[in-house]
């Protein structure tokens, strides 16, 4: 055994590569198995895209575009922001699906093993992206259904708003498997997560921060959803996306940063 | 030295490890020859789970010189890691999918073709009676199923060593003995067994050697023979009903150890069949009608309350139970 030759680097990164693979294929087996569980994440954003186009849609229509808008305009002008609720909506279920993975003795078997120690964490951050991704598309489905259109997106324009969904995704995924470690009970990491779905509603999604009181629209204006859903409004909708691009990159890569440090840090860490 | 650690599955030395201000472990150490079965013998909170946590890599030690499978922990845990198996107290299978994928995951993990894992999946299964309820999600099944499955996961990867910690606590008598039966077949291909339990019976039945855990140290360590060796050798046991006359009882025989609690008064001696009878002689003459007699041969549980304190010893026995 110990005079076996030393692994070489390509084999211990296929290696690294398979095991990835494995955990990954677990986590995708769950959410096959247990569809209600990524189905319900998806009731909040397809609830308040309606609610907020059948119910409030006629006065919230009056609030944008300088009161000439009428409920087709203001589906246009939500529909960026629902997609990424979507993401945070969906990533919640990724704190709570981790925190409640960690607590099994499964977890303590596979640190006992001579797996890749990442490949547990890249098994549930490619799932829940993947898993983002899919329900974005639904909710997506959801939208053209009830009439959104985008206006003379090229090829290019959508390639970068999957870019940016999937990115995003990335970024939201890693904080909440940070959010999902840190806390003691799954109960508590669906709380500490809560703030990823409510930042959308001070956001630009519902209506322009520009609208809102003046202390409150820096906020409003550099929280990490409004550049990204204002990215995303200019690519399907070629509205102006000025700095905005560039702003939810650097969210993107920050909170990706972050979390992962966050969450391998965590990980690595002597489980209790 | 050497030679010793040449032929040793594991072997500690010093072994230290505290949480917080709370000593666990105080410098135990502990040598485990290959192909034998090592017992861990403990009351809760010993300390026992905390050794098997070290040993199997999952948590580091503080201070000592630990070698697994001939691998030093400390530089190459990744060695350590392809050499053992862990079925660990809480069970480690995933309840969301069935036990066949949870044995498919484990080969997977092991990087076994396909073919094979399949095949040694299903030998598994078949082997430890789950090829039924292979396609059943793993979180319907029993208890006892539950931990037959975690095993037959610790096993897709041929380890040969293997850590058991409390691997019947919770099951019911059958399913004990199916387990241990399962324990004698590992040892007999050769493999290392590194068991913990709170049964002393399980210990007796199963290990070559036992090392009684008490308070972050190992208060003996032999074969269960040799621990029996060190407390005192059997008594008769006398239990009465009436306090009147067990007082009186006690008075009459004035060489014995009494326990007023349980109104029992005992009686040193051999078990022998002329000791005995010396024994009754001796209570006819003295008028000394007791409730029930009972004739005790020293066991492990002996050997662990004169251990571990007899000032703790109902608390033990009640926290043992549960």
């Amino acid at each position: 055994m110990s005079t076996s030759p030393a692994p070489t680097r390509p084999t211990r990164i296929s290696l690294a590569v398979r095991d990835s693979n494995t955990m990954l294929r677990r986590n995708l087996l769950h959410a096959w198995r247990y569809p209600s569980g990524t189905l319900n994440l998806l009731l909040t954003p397809i609830m308040m895209l309606l609610l907020f186009v059948y119910i409030f849609g006629d006065v919230m229509s009056a609030g944008i575009g300088g009161g000439g808008a009428d409920r087709s305009d203001y589906i246009a002008y939500i529909v960026p922001g629902i997609l990424l609720m979507t993401i945070g909506s969906t990533v919640i279920g990724a704190a709570v699906y981790v925190s409640m993975d960690m607590s099994e003795g499964l977890i303590a078997r596979f640190r006992t093993m001579a797996v890749y120690r990442g490949s547990v964490l890249v098994g549930h951050v490619v799932g829940s992206v993947l898993q983002s991704v899919a329900s974005v598309v639904l909710v997506g489905a959801v939208a053209v259904a009830i009439g959104f259109r985008s206006t003379d997106a090229t090829a290019l324009e959508w390639l970068a708003a999957f870019g940016l969904i999937t990115l995003f995704a990335l970024a939201l995924t890693w904080i909440a498997v940070g959010m999902g470690m840190a806390s003691p009970n799954p109960e508590a990491a669906s709380n500490m997560a809560m703030p990823l779905i409510l930042l959308p509603l001070i956001s630009s999604a519902f209506i322009p921060a520009d609208t809102m009181p003046g202390w409150f629209q820096p906020i409003a204006e550099y929280q990490p959803f409004t550049p990204a859903i204002e990215t995303l409004r200019g690519l399907l909708l070629g509205t102006g996306i000025g700095n905005n691009g560039w702003i939810a990159l650097a969210w993107c890569l920050g909170l990706t940063a972050l979390g992962y440090r966050w969450s391998t840090a965590q990980f690595n860490r002597d489980p209790k | 030295m050497t030679t010793t650690t040449h032929a040793s599955a594991i072997a500690a030395t010093g072994l230290r490890k505290s949480f917080g201000d709370k000593l666990v472990l105080d410098g135990i150490d502990l040598y485990v020859p290959a192909g034998t079965i090592f017992s861990l013998l403990g009351p809760n909170g010993a300390g026992k789970t905390t050794a098997v946590k070290i040993l199997s890599t999952l948590i580091t030690a503080d201070a000592g010189d630990i070698r697994v499978g001939g691998h030093d922990l400390a530089t190459d845990p990744h060695a350590v890691r392809s050499a053992i198996g862990v079925t660990g107290q809480f069970s480690a299978v995933d309840g969301l999918i069935t036990g066949e994928e949870n044995m498919l995951l484990m080969a997977d993990l092991h990087h076994l073709p396909k073919r094979e894992g399949r095949r040694v999946a299903a030998e598994l299964l078949e082997r430890f009676d789950l090829t039924e309820a292979a396609k059943k999600p793993a979180s319907t099944y029993s208890g006892g199923m539950k931990r037959r499955l975690d095993l037959a996961m610790t096993l897709v990867g041929d380890p040969r060593i293997i850590f058991l910690d409390e691997p019947t606590t919770g099951l019911d008598p059958r399913s004990r003995h199916n387990m241990w039966q399962i324990i004698r077949e590992l040892v007999s291909d050769g493999v290392t067994v590194f068991l913990t339990t709170q049964y002393l019976e399980e210990a007796d039945e199963l290990a070559d050697r036992i090392a009684v855990l008490h308070d972050g140290t190992i208060a003996a360590e032999g074969t269960a023979e040799e621990l029996k060796r060190i407390v005192p050798g059997g008594h008769v046991r006398l239990r009465f009903t009436d306090p009147a006359a067990y007082k009186s009882a006690a008075s009459a025989l004035r060489e014995v150890t009494r326990d007023d609690e349980a109104l029992a008064l005992q009686i040193p001696s051999d078990g022998s069949q002329r000791e005995l009878r010396a024994v009754l002689d001796w209570l006819d003459s003295a008028g000394v009608e007791a409730d029930e007699l009972t004739v005790h041969t020293p066991d492990l549980d002996d050997v662990f309350f004169a251990l571990t304190g007899p000032a703790r010893t109902p608390d033990q026995t009640k926290e043992n139970v549960r």
